[in-house]
């Protein structure tokens, strides 16, 4: 086996000698330039593959913060009446103490807390974290390019992104508290200070930060598409492409359309906030005051955000399926089922993804008839996502399936996947979200499909693609470990909550003792929480996975470990700046011949054989 | 001290964590890449059937269960009319959708598991089909007709404004940071206008005591319905974005600050004939302090309450109210027993521009119609709504919602 892996290496070598493309780019000696010393190297890297895992550890970061914080909040929803007195150290004035010595958690705080679980995950770690990090990675790689098409961007955006995450950083330490009034942000409420404690100072660094994330989506949006849709190498069409790369095309193209009008819809909140315009505010009584705002309506900015909002989840979404369809071919052994299918799929949702966004706003005040479209475009959107499912689960069908751990969380992501797509179908449906409308359903639905499954995606790209970042292996039982605790403990966490959302219980409530219909299920919640720790921790074992294996995990001894197909696996095992040591690969066939003829796998490097080209319809 | 152990217990967590790594590591070399391989294909196959039996069986079982919990199941039946819609409904689609996810994960695991990799097996090279492409494109397409169909139809009843010949209330809601004000429009029928900049503690809806339509308008701290008549609710907010939420009922809606919206719907079950459908449930029978045998039952003290359902701050989880519902009869005595709060809180104290003159209730709200006051109240929205008359039941009476 060792033998053959060595001799298919040669192969590679010869056939990128043999068809490769010379650009001259070592002759320049540019590697050297961009990476001469530490700061150039490590900080402010112009390296794709650098600036890729730069994402990647600062969104774990991210999620290892968020992840916290909505522990602190658990604890009081699965145990008010315990004593919170020790995470007073931690916590200081938001943790009351009464005369007896008995501490709880401010309801400000708490707010605080599920304000920026909410943020922190779904911009920090789910958007930047998971396709900052693996456009980043293998944009260049899957498609044959020395680089982006503007490495400064790149960097750029990854250090915007780096600064939102200060500001935002800062924010949790001011003395009125970070922003409370939900990751949504919705005016009034955040417009104005006299509402909540954190729609003060807190508010204004959040816009803050998050213009400078968005700033920093665009930087990078706008190179993924224009180095995808132009520094392809030779030989690869966009047919030929690898479904990773189709997913971040139309993530970036999503992100870039819509993230615009999110900045604008801040913009306005900002105006209102500090300048006295009235584009969300009318007839305010507040703080023993009726205030001058006159004219505008709180339902725009919902709009606004929801126009990013619901993209948003497509752009969390997309990458995640796209790494998925691209592991689970790899480790079956076997084409991704319905490539085409599959692409046609990824642009539908796309393109469905803009015009859906006012379910998030059945029974906001909207005018009835608009739900028709809605309803409508959003039960759509199931049939492009139930061929996805299909497809993967045909993928399966005949297949020699490898059970390592990125092949263990790509099914793990399909289970996700269904599970939290379905009870989409209710929510989607105007006539019952009247009901389910922010409860703890449509938190149990989108934590499921979006946070769990994108999750899920992370991970099996991490494993899969963590040899080509370091030059070594995860460790396969933690990461085995990692992923049935992961699984089962996700579902333990999340699929209660569809009972109590049915129960009719509100998301976001600091505590359920007021109401006798929602007081009820305090052992629930009790069980929820006791599942959240266990699941944290559990990561915790990811983390200490992927860092002990950066430095002493088992070593990579051949170049393409996993026989795959694609271009990433003919660079050499720690790639240099440029990518390939001397002439580009060009491409001769699709992504996914794999068990073909009676071979394994056959490289995109490699030319039709003569029977083929007879036969070729890729 | 707390700060020290958690540190400890992490150390610690690392420690076994890359020792158990280094002992896996060490059996790989020693067995062989392979072998270890197979193994792990042998074993995780099969966790994964086990997960899917115990999964499914864990989601059927809980939901079992928790039916009691569940839309149109056990004792939380709607208790209104479009409420029974809404819940047949849900069940359909949970039909649909049950199917689906019972066989997917079925076979997701399934197929996982028949084809793990085994040693000289090869997987099969098979790229599409596009009959069977399209058959999985157009079941889901029926399928969401179906729902969007059926879905849509009970949305625009719900939807519908009230009945123009029916016989229908209307309460008016203002939701602030942290509760709600109901008021009734008293024996004209009318809500009296109202001006957002005349809020004071006294005056909680800001309204136009000029305006005599106002005079015999009550505020109550609860809401009381009689049984299987129309309300409309109009919805308005104070400060923040509140909603409106009876879970019994099924409705839910935003109170917006500065833009109206209502919610038309019809009671079908009072308090009392809800408190005995419950009854009939084990998890009502326990007493409401376990541990005191002469407290209540817990479906004794059933009440239907009202939420707020949209963040508004910190005290959104406190927002109750109790909505009762009541027969005809017990409606109109308690209405009579309610008295208007201009005469209670206004009526001769500095804020009243009629103080000292002699006016009559009823009398004046009849004759305003031809009054000349109107015009300098004509500030909030009031005033249109007013316009239209009652009961015009006409789309553009609440013109944000329904143009």
């Amino acid at each position: 086996m060792a033998q053959t892996q060595v001799a298919v290496q040669d192969v590679t070598d010869q056939l990128i000698e043999k068809y490769g493309y010379d650009d001259h780019f070592h002759d320049h000696h540019d590697g050297d330039k961009y990476q001469s010393n530490f700061i150039t190297h490590y900080v402010f890297s112009m390296d794709h593959k650098m600036i890729a895992k730069q994402f990647l550890i600062t969104g774990m970061f991210w999620a290892f913060i968020g992840g916290l914080l909505s522990l602190v909040f658990r604890l009081q929803l699965g145990f008010p009446a315990e004593d919170m007195a020790w995470l007073k150290p931690f916590f200081g004035k938001w943790i009351v103490l009464n005369d007896a010595g008995v501490g709880t958690l401010s309801p400000e705080f708490y707010y605080a807390m599920v304000t920026m679980h909410g943020t922190i995950l779904v911009f920090f770690v789910l958007t930047a974290g998971l396709s900052g990090t693996f456009s980043n990675l293998l944009i260049p790689l899957q498609i044959g390019a020395r680089d982006m098409a503007s490495p400064f961007l790149n960097m750029l955006s990854y250090w915007f992104f780096f600064l939102a995450g200060a500001v935002l950083f800062f924010s949790l330490f001011l003395s009125t508290g970070a922003f409370s009034g939900g990751w949504v942000a919705y005016p009034p409420l955040s417009a104005l200070p006299q509402a909540a404690s954190g729609s003060g100072a807190g508010m204004t660094l959040w816009l803050l930060s998050l213009t400078l994330f968005v700033v920093s989506v665009l930087l990078g949006g706008i190179n993924y598409v224009s180095t995808i849709l132009n520094m392809r190498t030779k030989g690869l069409s966009m047919w030929r492409l690898p479904l990773t790369i189709w997913a971040f095309l139309v993530t970036a193209i999503i992100g870039l359309l819509s993230f615009p009008v999110l900045v604008s819809g801040f913009l306005l909140l900002f105006f209102d906030r500090s300048v006295g315009t009235s584009f969300y505010l009318s007839e305010i009584y507040i703080g023993g005051q009726a205030l001058d705002h006159v004219g505008g309506s709180p339902i725009l900015y919902q709009h606004l955000f929801w126009f990013l909002g619901h993209p948003e989840v497509y752009i969390i979404i997309l990458p995640a399926m796209g790494i998925v369809s691209e592991v689970l071919a790899i480790h079956s052994r076997k084409p991704i089922f319905g490539y085409k299918a599959m692409v046609f799929s990824i642009l539908a949702i796309g393109f469905l993804s803009f015009l859906v966004w006012a379910h998030h706003m059945f029974v906001s005040g909207i005018n009835p008839y608009m739900a028709m479209i809605f309803v409508l475009f959003t039960l759509i959107i199931a049939v492009p996502s139930a061929v996805k499912v299909f497809n993967w689960l045909a993928t399966l069908y005949g297949g020699s399936i490898r059970f390592n751990s990125a092949n263990l969380f790509a099914i793990g992501f399909v289970s996700m996947f269904i599970s939290g797509g379905l009870t989409g179908i209710f929510l989607g449906n105007s006539a019952i979200d009247i009901q389910l409308h922010d409860t703890y359903f449509v938190v149990a639905h989108f934590h499921i499909v979006m946070g769990v499954a994108a999750f899920f995606g992370l991970f099996a790209g991490v494993y899969h693609w963590f040899p080509k970042m370091y030059g070594r292996f995860m460790n396969e039982f933690l990461g085995k470990v990692h992923f049935w605790f992961t699984l089962i403990g996700a579902y333990l966490i999340f699929w209660p909550m569809h009972y109590l959302g049915i129960a009719g219980v509100p998301r976001r409530y600091y505590s359920f003792d007021n109401f006798e219909s929602f007081a009820h299920f305090g052992g629930m919640n009790q069980f929820i929480t006791i599942a959240a720790v266990l699941v944290f921790i559990v990561q915790l074992i990811f983390v200490i996975n992927f860092f002990y294996s950066i430095w002493y995990g088992r070593k990579v001894k051949v170049k393409n470990p996993w026989g795959a197909t694609t271009l990433e696996w003919t660079t050499p095992i720690k790639p240099g700046h440029g990518n390939w040591p001397g002439k580009i690969p060009t491409i001769h066939r699709w992504s996914y011949d794999y068990s073909k003829d009676g071979r394994d796998f056959i490289s995109q490097i490699e030319p039709l054989s003569e029977e083929e080209k007879k036969t070729a319809h890729h | 001290m707390i700060a020290l152990l958690v540190l400890l217990c992490l150390i610690l967590l690392v420690i076994v964590v890359i020792q158990i790594g280094r002992i896996s590591e060490v059996a790989g070399m020693i067995r062989g890449e392979e072998d270890i391989e197979r193994d792990s294909n042998y074993w995780n196959s099969r966790l994964g059937l086990v997960f899917m039996v115990l999964f499914l069986l864990a989601s059927v079982g809980s939901a079992i269960y928790y039916k009691n919990y569940m839309l149109g199941y056990g004792p939380h039946e709607a208790a209104s009319i479009h409420g029974l819609a809404m819940d047949q409904l849900f069940n359909m689609t949970l039909f649909f959708t049950g199917i689906v996810f019972i066989i997917t994960q079925i076979i997701l695991f399934w197929f996982a598991y028949k084809y793990r990799g085994v040693k000289g097996q090869r997987a099969l090279h098979i790229s599409h089909d596009n009959k069977l492409e399209v058959i999985w494109t157009a079941i889901p397409a029926v399928v969401m007709a179906i729902l969007v169909v059926f879905g849509l139809n009970t949305w625009n009843e719900i939807m519908q404004d009230i009945d123009p010949d029916g016989d229908h209330i209307e309460i008016e809601m203002t939701a602030y940071q942290f509760g709600w004000i109901a008021r009734y429009p008293g024996a004209d029928g009318v809500f009296g206008a109202r001006d957002y900049q005349q809020i004071t503690g006294r005056n909680p809806l800001g309204q136009v005591w000029e305006d005599p339509a106002n005079h015999d308008d009550m505020h109550t701290n609860e809401i009381v319905l009689p049984v299987n008549r129309q309300v409309k609710f109009r919805l308005t907010a104070r400060d923040v974005l509140h909603s409106f939420f009876l879970p019994h009922f099924r409705v839910k809606m935003d109170c917006v600050p500065g833009t109206p919206t209502f919610f038309v719907f019809t009671p079908t079950k009072t308090t009392e004939e809800y408190r005995r459908e419950l009854s009939k449930y084990a998890e009502y029978q326990v007493r409401e302090d376990p541990n005191d045998p002469t407290s209540p039952m817990l479906w004794e003290t059933f009440n239907y309450e009202l939420a707020c359902a949209e963040l508004c701050g910190t005290g959104h989880f406190s927002m109750r109210m109790i909505v009762r519902v009541v027969e005809e009869a017990e409606y109109k005595a308690w209405l009579e027993n309610q008295s208007s709060y201009y005469l209670t809180s206004i009526r001769n104290t500095d804020f009243d521009p009629f103080k000292g003159m002699e006016i009559e209730i009823d009398e004046l709200s009849e004759a305003s119609e031809g009054g000349d006051e109107e015009e300098e109240t004509d500030l909030s929205d009031y005033d249109e709504l007013e316009a239209e008359a009652e009961g015009s039941g006409s789309l553009s009476e609440v013109n944000t919602n329904i143009d």
